[in-house]
């Protein structure tokens, strides 16, 4: 039980973060109606200008861990964004009316680049991070010495998630941008002949979609304590995969399906092998697929004929 | 994109300087922003585990000069030639001339392709790269079957390869069973897997299709890495057979096949072989796909292609015929790799990543999915470009994502933006392939 209980908490974290990346696929999904194959790769990014801009700050000499992981956090979310930007720009944007395939194909070229870009910049070697936030609080010790413990790192990593998705739920729901991207949504041409700026929205999409990425990527350097260029495939299809199970285009659903994803590996890695939990994984994306096209928060499609 | 503003380019040819400027200046700060700390700072992992890190203002200060500059050039090439079409810059005499020598450039290539083992003999760089562009050859063909035919997008293409790679090589080093039994084998085997992804994912579509498709190769691959007990894990499988002619080895042994014929035994013809080996692999791939296409199969491919609703209607089974899409490319997939097992004699997971299956793709699409030709075509051009840069080798797959990237803005369609019709009436006319939408189901 005690086991078990340890499990969930490592899950639910891990869902976070996974939730985190998720919730830009689900926002590119669901305006622009493609994946978004490079997200994973602008994770990977955000993992590694949070990493370096950590670095920077201490050695600057400053001490107070709050100041720092508030800057870096900044830092991280601006720059990434600016990187969501520029990939919109060069890859999508070109191909906004072209036919299916060519976006989806200038995407995975993006991905590529991406991360062949960080492993020429930063080296193929994986970056490690001394633990920045340390401590934590014993829930339950049982009788066998089995101790659950909640850490300040799990703390703030699911605080952060909750905040970020409450910010970003009220930013798509309550603000001008958040109107004019569910204008678009439902149909691009009929929202830019109402005076929405389609390109404008689209690209702030990104921009937003690429801040939480940053966000995900800092968590998962602080958690993990270690980042390298290659993290961003797999993560981005497991994010994917979260999106999906939660129904692509629902920010809830996103989160949820993160959750979802986070427990299962957590509990498969457990219970079963951790060699497989990869696998674990992809296959609940296929069978949710076929179970539940729509996923768990997900409206049907309407086919058009 | 528009009209209007191909029209107003045209008549406005002035320079405007302040705001090609303006331009350059903001894609520099953007730069600025984007490779300061990424490539103005190196991290590396220091004797006692801590990271340590030093500044390259140098290179940063050259790329961000770079963008400047680039930038500057594109702005001024923008405005002096103006949106640059298909049709501008290739006028349409010349676009017929060239379809017109189109029909003359299969049989050239191809009787080249026959020749070349002749022409470079004693050149084995030459003859490795032509072996290695006719598997991508093959592999196009048969990933054709699926995208550019009936439209399914699959991502996952290299599971087949891989099935296909591991069956011979398990077959052959557990039992020890020659290549030609082991061929069809491997082929089927291949064919099974593609039945059973195709199972599944025939109710999805689209996007979610690639996703599937993508995942299920990363599972064949992870599966593979894991079954140690298997297939070796990542070490993988070595001392693979290499292929015979019929029973005869092409090695220096008395009972070879340069003793037999009664000559001087050398290494080049087992590369001969094996070069004839894949081109007349891939010439059945082509041979099968366009036989099959005339096929009422093969329309309902296309049918599918273009409209599922409206296959559906006409009471085409739409059950079948994805499933024998996917069969039939994973057919050839396996075929492939049965192939590139014993060409290589040594295989292990790490041939068979995300990356082939992208390479792959990118080979059809830019071919000019549909086309066998342009298919050729890319192969060769991709590959070929591919080797241009294995000296540089950790630029080699940014490079390559770049040029993904810029050809899809360049040519969304493809190099081959025509081809020949299936089905006609009275007379064959090329058909853009503006006027059909692959990747649909």
């Amino acid at each position: 039980m005690d086991y078990f209980a340890q499990q969930l908490i490592n899950g639910l974290v891990l869902g976070s973060i996974y939730g985190l990346i998720a919730i830009g696929y689900t926002m590119v999904y669901g305006i622009v109606g493609m994946i978004n194959f490079a997200h994973g790769d602008i994770f990977m990014v955000g993992g590694f200008i949070a990493l370096i801009s950590f670095l920077i700050l201490v050695s600057l000499g400053l001490t107070a861990i709050p100041l720092i992981l508030l800057v870096v956090l900044l830092v991280a979310m601006a720059v990434t964004a600016l990187y969501g930007w520029t990939v919109e720009r060069i890859a999508y944007r070109p191909l906004r009316h072209s036919f299916r395939l060519a976006p989806m194909l200038s995407a995975i070229g993006m991905s590529f680049v991406l991360s062949n870009y960080s492993q020429v910049a930063q080296g193929a070697r994986v970056k490690p991070v001394p633990p920045i936030i340390t401590g934590g609080y014993t829930l339950h010790e049982g009788a066998d010495g089995f101790v659950v413990r909640l850490s300040n790192m799990q703390i703030v990593v699911v605080v952060t998630t909750i905040v970020l998705l409450l910010i970003f739920t009220w930013l798509v729901s309550r603000t001008r941008l958040g109107r004019d991207m569910r204008a678009c949504e439902q149909d691009q041409t009929m929202a830019a002949l109402l005076g929405v700026d389609v390109d404008r929205t689209i690209s702030m999409t990104f921009v937003i979609g690429a801040a939480l990425a940053a966000v995900a990527g800092m968590m998962y350097l602080l958690y993990y304590g270690q980042v390298d260029f290659n993290m961003g495939f797999v993560a981005g299809i497991k994010a994917f995969t979260a999106a999906v199970l939660g129904g692509i285009g629902s920010l809830p659903g996103a989160v949820l399906g993160g959750l979802a994803i986070g427990l299962i590996e957590t509990f498969w890695s457990a219970y079963f092998s951790v060699e497989y939990k990869d696998v674990a994984a992809f296959s609940i994306l296929i069978i949710v697929l076929i179970f539940m096209p729509t996923g768990l928060l997900g409206r049907p499609e309407v086919e058009k004929v | 994109m528009t009209a209007p503003s191909t029209e107003t380019t045209h008549v406005s040819r002035t320079t405007d300087i302040p705001f090609i400027l303006k331009k350059a200046f903001l894609s520099a700060f953007v730069a600025l922003v984007l490779f300061s700390l990424m490539i103005g700072i190196r991290t590396e992992a220091g004797p006692e585990g801590q990271l340590i890190y030093w500044t390259r203002l140098g290179d940063l200060a050259s790329i961000v000069g770079l963008v400047f500059g680039g930038s500057i050039v594109l702005e001024l090439l923008r405005q002096w030639i103006g949106p640059a079409g298909a049709e501008k810059l290739v006028p349409p005499v010349v676009q017929r001339g060239m379809s017109y020598l189109g029909r003359f450039l299969a049989p050239a290539l191809l009787v080249f392709a026959l020749l070349v083992p002749v022409i470079f003999y004693n050149q084995r760089y030459i003859l490795d790269l032509a072996i290695l562009v006719l598997t991508y050859v093959m592999l196009g063909w048969g990933l054709n079957v699926v995208v550019g035919l009936a439209g399914l997008l699959d991502l996952g293409y290299v599971a087949f390869y891989a099935v296909g790679a591991y069956s011979y090589a398990l077959l052959a080093t557990n039992f020890g069973w020659s290549f030609w039994v082991c061929l069809p084998l491997a082929g089927m085997l291949a064919a099974l897997w593609g039945v059973m992804l195709g199972f599944p994912v025939l109710r999805l579509r689209g996007d979610y299709l690639a996703i599937v498709t993508l995942a299920f190769g990363e599972i064949i691959r992870l599966v593979i890495i894991n079954w140690q007990d298997l297939t070796g894990g990542p070490n993988g499988v070595s001392d693979i057979p290499r292929p015979t002619l019929f029973g005869i080895p092409l090695d220096n042994s008395d009972d070879g096949l340069a003793a037999k014929l009664g000559i001087d035994y050398s290494p080049t013809h087992r590369i001969v072989f094996l070069f004839y080996l894949i081109l007349a692999l891939a010439l059945l791939t082509n041979w099968v796909t366009i036989r099959l296409r005339r096929l009422p199969i093969g329309r309902a491919w296309e049918a599918l292609r273009e409209d599922e609703v409206a296959c559906r209607a006409l009471g085409i089974n739409i059950t079948t015929t994805k499933l024998t899409a996917f069969a039939t490319g994973a057919l050839f997939g396996g075929f492939a790799g049965a192939f590139f097992a014993t060409r290589q004699g040594f295989i292990s997971p790490e041939s068979f990543t995300f990356q082939e299956s992208a390479l792959v793709l990118a080979i059809v699409v830019l071919g000019g999915m549909g086309s066998q030709l342009g298919v050729a075509l890319a192969a060769l051009t991709m590959i070929g470009g591919f080797e241009l840069f294995r000296g540089l080798e950790t630029y080699r797959m940014l490079v390559f994502g770049m040029a993904m990237v810029l050809i899809m803005i360049w040519r969304p369609r493809g190099l081959i933006g025509h081809r020949a019709p299936t089905v006609y009436l009275t007379k064959a006319q090329a058909i853009s392939s503006d006027l059909v939408k692959e990747g649909h189901g």
